[in-house]
């Protein structure tokens, strides 16, 4: 997931207000009269005007860009066709559930063994609230939805060489860091070192915020008490009847949480992309492929290898092997293509484009990310250690563990997300191990934070993306060099193809990317048909 | 410069204690990983086993799908200690440089030992040297 600049929030929360209060379309109206609608990069559903006269349009992948073309090019009278390579629609869109099968390269087979319910979504897991084409669609499409808890205060951060390799909670390391650093921004305050920034007015005002910011006591300081037990809990809670009374915990010392670096995990919880509310689809984030698979019944052939992409003045020839015949070699002839083929697997495929978009398709190297499904007998997390959905950032080479947002405190068995690296050694590491190997390792790495794992764990599977037949990796990743000099060239209509997917997006490995980008390519390609 | 991911934190291996759980075929030692963002692994061999195999596969054969990872075995492109450098160091199609998270003598190391394994046998050891000015060619080529 790419770091995201987060301007115009203030903005974009009015029309939220707006939008709850009297519907999309009247905060679409208010956009509009406020000069802001340009802004936003979706618009509510997409109107094809004019005749394309039974034009066709081949469609390559049947993942959310694929799906999401087909759906409208039919909706505005194309005659549509997908071709799949998968046994299934979705593509990165994709939720693992007990029985199914999964086979990486290189051959190694696993084969789910999680209990009814349970489930992995291998890649995408999690949808912003500013992801609005989505989010439409998912409405549109009748796929239910449900909170997914990015922020957990009571779960941990934690690292191998800080505190003694036991995590903390996050509220802990959140309030006690906000509050040193406030109490030593205010003793700035009171020393006059701020006397040349701001006026004395200002300060005495400024004084008063950082005392509700940081939970400081009286005199600016931050220490165990009242003030700071609001912020971070209590040594014990309070109760009821006799020996109520809470107690206050001692916060960690700011030195302390400076050298642990545990502060570090914090923009997990800041950055736009991951703040309140995200969702997910009920059941699983494949529900919505599903969902889009559902309006084009008929149309998507699976078991379809594109091995050739050809195009000349009349039209687009694509040839591909029948994988469920044994390969044979078959064609399929449209007027234009929509190509939602990962770049990954689309720079080894012969295409006639540009030597410029060429370039462009060759360009862009593809991230790689593990994920790990790890069933427990029991939901420990939530009934020793009161953890209710969100996730614990780690230094393990698992990086992170996610705990199920849905059937809260329900007790019975559960799936924890048990590790998810993206990029770095780790990534590649834990994929050049057989299966099997992953899963122990996540399991013994998962314990150090759990140790309750060592006598509740089931079973598991992981997912390496650059082990994943479809994909040959998690998704592109663009640096800004190469986006600079080839981006554009990638989103041209060059002759009768247009790209599409979440590499042909600002918001790449988002599926919002991939719809968005789908969106305005089949615009400018029926623009196009409809002209000519 | 490549963005740096979010949920990228720093990463610290453990220490390879305590006895496998479980897995049949588990090995008996844990292999080690790395901490932050460059590779631990020492010698061509390791670095292979570690790292180039996730995609090119144990015995550097590749694996189709899709489309391939081609195979580093009985290779005629790998004469070409510029290629396999360029590779490494830039990337090709959608293998990332992985050189970035490598120091010179990782590179020479893994290079020499693709070249000299899998059915491949092309004289001359990558040196250190070489990858350094490699290096330099990869970030100043437009």
């Amino acid at each position: 997931m790419s770091e995201a600049a987060a301007p115009r929030l203030s903005r974009r929360r009015l029309f939220e207000i707006v939008g709850s209060s009297v519907g999309g379309a009247a905060a679409y109206r208010v956009m509009t009269s406020l000069g802001y609608a340009e802004e936003s990069p979706y618009r509510g559903p997409i109107k094809l005007d004019g005749d394309p006269k039974g034009a066709s349009v081949v469609i390559l992948g049947a993942g959310l860009a694929g799906m999401t073309a087909a759906i409208e090019l039919e909706r505005a009278g194309y005659a549509v066709n997908v071709l799949e390579y998968n046994r299934r629609a979705g593509g990165r869109n994709w939720t693992i559930r007990g029985g199914d099968v999964f086979t990486e390269l290189g051959g190694a087979t696993q084969t789910c063994a999680f209990d009814p319910g349970l489930y992995l979504n291998p890649g995408p897991w999690r949808i912003p609230y500013h992801h609005y084409a989505i989010l439409d669609y998912c409405r549109r499409f009748g796929v239910a939805l449900e909170p997914f808890i990015q922020l957990n205060h009571n779960a941990y951060l934690h690292s191998t060489n800080a505190f003694g390799g036991k995590p903390k909670r996050i509220r802990d390391i959140k309030a006690d860091y906000d509050g040193g650093v406030v109490e030593l921004l205010a003793k700035a305050t009171k020393k006059g070192a701020l006397d040349e920034a701001i006026s004395k007015e200002d300060q005495e005002i400024l004084l008063e915020a950082l005392r509700s910011l940081g939970a400081l006591d009286h005199h600016f300081r931050y220490r165990a008490g009242a003030a700071s037990a609001a912020h971070r809990g209590y040594a014990k809670d309070p109760g009821g009847g006799l020996g109520a009374e809470p107690v206050d915990g001692e916060p960690i010392a700011l030195n302390d949480i400076l050298q642990s670096r545990l502060w570090r995990s914090l923009r997990n919880f800041l950055s736009y992309d991951f703040q309140t509310t995200m969702f997910q689809p009920v059941g699983g984030m494949g529900r919505i492929g599903e969902a889009f698979a559902r309006q084009i019944p008929d149309r998507i052939r699976y078991g379809a290898k594109v091995v050739a992409i050809r195009q000349n003045d009349s039209g687009v020839v694509i040839a591909f092997e029948d994988v469920g015949a044994g390969g044979t070699l078959r064609e399929v002839k449209a007027d234009w293509c929509v190509c939602a083929i990962p770049l990954s697997i689309l720079s080894q495929i012969p295409i006639d484009v540009s030597p410029r978009m060429k370039a462009a398709i060759d360009a862009v190297p593809y991230a790689s990310a593990v994920k790990f499904g790890l069933q427990f007998s029991r939901r420990f997390w939530e009934e020793d250690e009161r953890i209710f959905g969100g996730i614990s950032y780690t230094d393990l080479p698992i990086r992170q563990i996610s705990y199920p947002s849905a059937n809260l405190n329900g007790g019975g068995k559960g799936v924890l997300l048990g590790g998810y690296t993206f990029d770095g050694p780790n990534s590649y590491e834990f994929t050049a191990m057989a299966p099997a190997e992953r899963v122990r390792r996540a399991v013994e790495f998962g314990a150090e934070i759990h140790p309750q794992y060592r006598a509740e764990f089931e079973n598991g599977i992981s997912v390496a993306w650059s082990r994943v037949p479809f994909t040959l990796g998690c998704a592109g990743d663009w640096s800004d060099e190469a986006r600079k000099a080839h981006y554009d060239d990638l989103c041209q209509i060059d002759g009768r193809i247009v790209l599409a997917g979440e590499h042909a997006s600002y918001i790449p490995a988002w599926q919002e990317g991939a719809i968005l980008s789908a969106l305005d390519a089949i615009q400018r390609l029926h623009k196009r048909v409809v002209a000519s | 410069m490549r963005r740096v991911a979010l949920c990228a934190i720093a990463l610290i291996a453990t220490a390879a204690a305590g006895a496998p759980v479980g897995a049949e075929d588990a090995p008996a030692t844990n292999r080690a990983m790395s901490r932050g963002w460059e590779f631990s692994e020492q010698g061509g061999a390791s670095l292979f086993r570690n790292v180039c195999a996730a995609c090119h596969q144990p015995d550097a054969k590749g694996a189709v799908g899709a489309a391939a990872y081609p195979s580093l075995a009985s290779d005629k492109k790998l004469v070409s200690t510029d290629f396999m450098l360029s590779v490494l160091l830039r990337g090709l199609n959608g293998m990332p440089p992985l050189g970035d998270m490598m120091s010179d003598a990782q590179v020479a190391d893994v290079v020499t030992y693709v070249r000299t394994h899998f059915g491949n046998s092309y004289p001359g050891a990558v040196s250190p040297a070489d990858v350094s000015a490699a290096r330099r060619r990869a970030t100043t080529a437009p």
